[in-house]
């Protein structure tokens, strides 16, 4: 600290004093928020103000994740979900991206297209569960067929806005150069939109999440979803709020996974 | 070489056609440094887009002598995910010339024009005056016989401004490069060219002719000149203002 003020000035000091104060005070309520909540939980259950077997626990949650664990049905079930999540976002992705590439490419195909997608898009995917189950059948197919389904018509959607957005003074630049739509697509499009392809992966994750999970509730016989679907059949809600609890886990680790990628990608 | 001769376009939209340019003639001689000034919304972007080829004459007829034309756009287009050399070497990518002879004098040339500590620069490194002679560079470097100029110094503040007219000036001299600018800046018009062609409001068609042949090649001199308030003046009158 000593050495800071040598190098700064008081008011500099004091300045970057501040904002370091500031950023503790935000983890610390960050993690605060939580605690309090696990805690009120907990302390209500204890003291049965609320009934645990319809609220659960904390400490129930622990235990059953616990009891899973040495089962060894805990590494089954969420490699399955993640599995199923991971196969559905990027078969989505390069799907999507791939759509939209040549939506971009033919001004007539994307007029075509619009109607469809603008319907597909407002669908509730779930509408179609019983003719998934019909012709695809029961498997893990069915579920990453329903998660490919929930989050390819965004990425179509996100990825083309982001093509169609790129700076027309550069498109005129590459015109007057003599480029045609592939060197375009190479040269400028494509890397012009890296940052909107990030922001549509972001979306695309949380959507692959709800279409496995809704799979999973349509279809199953293992995976995170199953056993939330499970547990509210037979009434163990501790089983619910653990898998709900992975789940936090997963998506939120996937994410900042792909918020890691966008720093690196991004940062030239 | 490039020549309009009786050149007229219209632009088609649903709502009708516009005819931007009519029975338009003139011609920029090799090595000439010509200006076409007009109006705003004369239809100058438009000449421009003829000339390179974007697009074709309704009637009439745009003749180039062989050879590539390179395009500078009134704000830089530079690739902000390219660094500078990068930047430089895309005209030779597109163009299919991207040979190690070309990018060799590619980089002598952002050498010998002061771009040698940039060249690892990404362009949001740079100010605006070096990022339009970074354009400039780029746009030579495919080595094109004409030049087309669209109004490349608007965007800039004008005391950068100056500095790069008068910048682009000496290198496009320097490089013996034919020209073709167009500006709604009469200043800019007259301190550059040897010759000023004056535009009507659209459609835009030939008004006037002027060879500037006062203070030598040298901008600043130009400007400096008596002749140039009188030229401006009559400049003035022509468009109308």
């Amino acid at each position: 600290m000593k050495k800071l003020y040598q190098r700064y000035s008081r008011e500099h000091c004091a300045y970057l004093k501040k904002r370091k104060k500031k950023k503790i005070f935000i983890q610390v309520a960050r993690v605060g928020i939580l605690a309090i909540i696990l805690g009120l939980w907990e302390l209500c259950a204890q003291l049965k103000i609320v009934d645990p077997f319809i609220t659960s626990s904390p400490s129930r949650v622990a235990k059953t994740i616990a009891g899973l664990y040495e089962s060894g049905a805990l590494f089954r079930h969420v490699g399955i979900t993640l599995a199923e999540t991971l196969a559905g976002f990027f078969i989505a992705v390069v799907l999507g991206y791939s759509v939209a590439v040549a939506l971009w490419s033919s001004d007539s195909a994307r007029k075509i297209a619009e109607p469809y997608i603008v319907v597909l898009n407002s669908l509730p995917k779930i509408a179609l569960g019983p003719l998934i189950i019909i012709w695809i059948g029961t498997g893990y197919t069915a579920i990453v067929f329903m998660t490919v389904f929930v989050s390819v018509i965004v990425c179509i959607m996100n990825t083309l806005a982001g093509f169609i957005a790129v700076d027309k003074t550069k498109l005129l630049l590459l015109k007057a150069m003599g480029a045609g739509k592939a060197m375009t697509l190479r040269k400028l499009i494509i890397p012009a939109s890296v940052p909107t392809l990030m922001n549509t992966l972001k979306v695309a994750v949380g959507l692959a999440w709800i279409g496995s999970i809704m799979g999973e509730y349509i279809v199953s016989k293992a995976g995170l979803g199953y056993l939330i679907v499970y547990g509210g059949q037979v009434f163990k809600l501790d089983l619910v709020m653990s898998a709900t609890f992975i789940l936090c886990l997963l998506a939120g680790g996937m994410y900042g996974l792909i918020a890691l990628i966008e720093k690196l990608v991004t940062k030239q | 070489m490039l020549e309009f001769e009786g050149v007229n376009y219209a632009y088609h939209t649903p709502d009708g056609e516009t005819q931007a340019v009519k029975n338009l003639s003139f011609a920029v001689d090799d090595g000439q440094f010509v200006s076409v000034i007009g109006p705003s919304g004369c239809g100058k972007t438009t000449i421009l887009s003829l000339a390179a080829g974007i697009l074709s004459p309704s009637y009439g007829k745009v003749r180039r002598a062989s050879g590539e034309a390179g395009y500078m756009l009134q704000r830089d287009a530079l690739f902000e995910w390219r660094t500078v050399e990068q930047n430089i070497f895309l005209p030779l990518e597109v163009k299919k010339k991207n040979t190690p002879q070309m990018r060799k004098n590619a980089l002598a040339l952002a050498e010998k024009y002061g771009l040698k500590d940039f060249l690892k620069k990404y362009p949001n490194e740079l100010s605006g005056g070096m990022r339009q002679r970074v354009a400039l560079i780029r746009t030579l470097a495919a080595q094109p016989e004409i030049l087309l100029l669209d109004e490349p110094f608007s965007a800039l503040d004008y005391q950068t401004r100056l500095k790069v007219c008068d910048d682009v000036q000496a290198i496009i001299k320097g490089e013996k490069k034919t020209a073709l600018l167009v500006t709604h800046d009469i200043s800019e018009a007259i301190a550059l060219s040897d010759k000023v062609t004056v535009l009507s409001a659209r459609p835009a068609t030939l008004v006037a002719e002027h060879m500037i042949t006062f203070g030598g090649n040298s901008p600043k001199n130009r400007r400096n000149s008596p002749e140039f308030a009188k030229t401006f003046e009559v400049l003035r009158r022509e468009l109308g203002i």
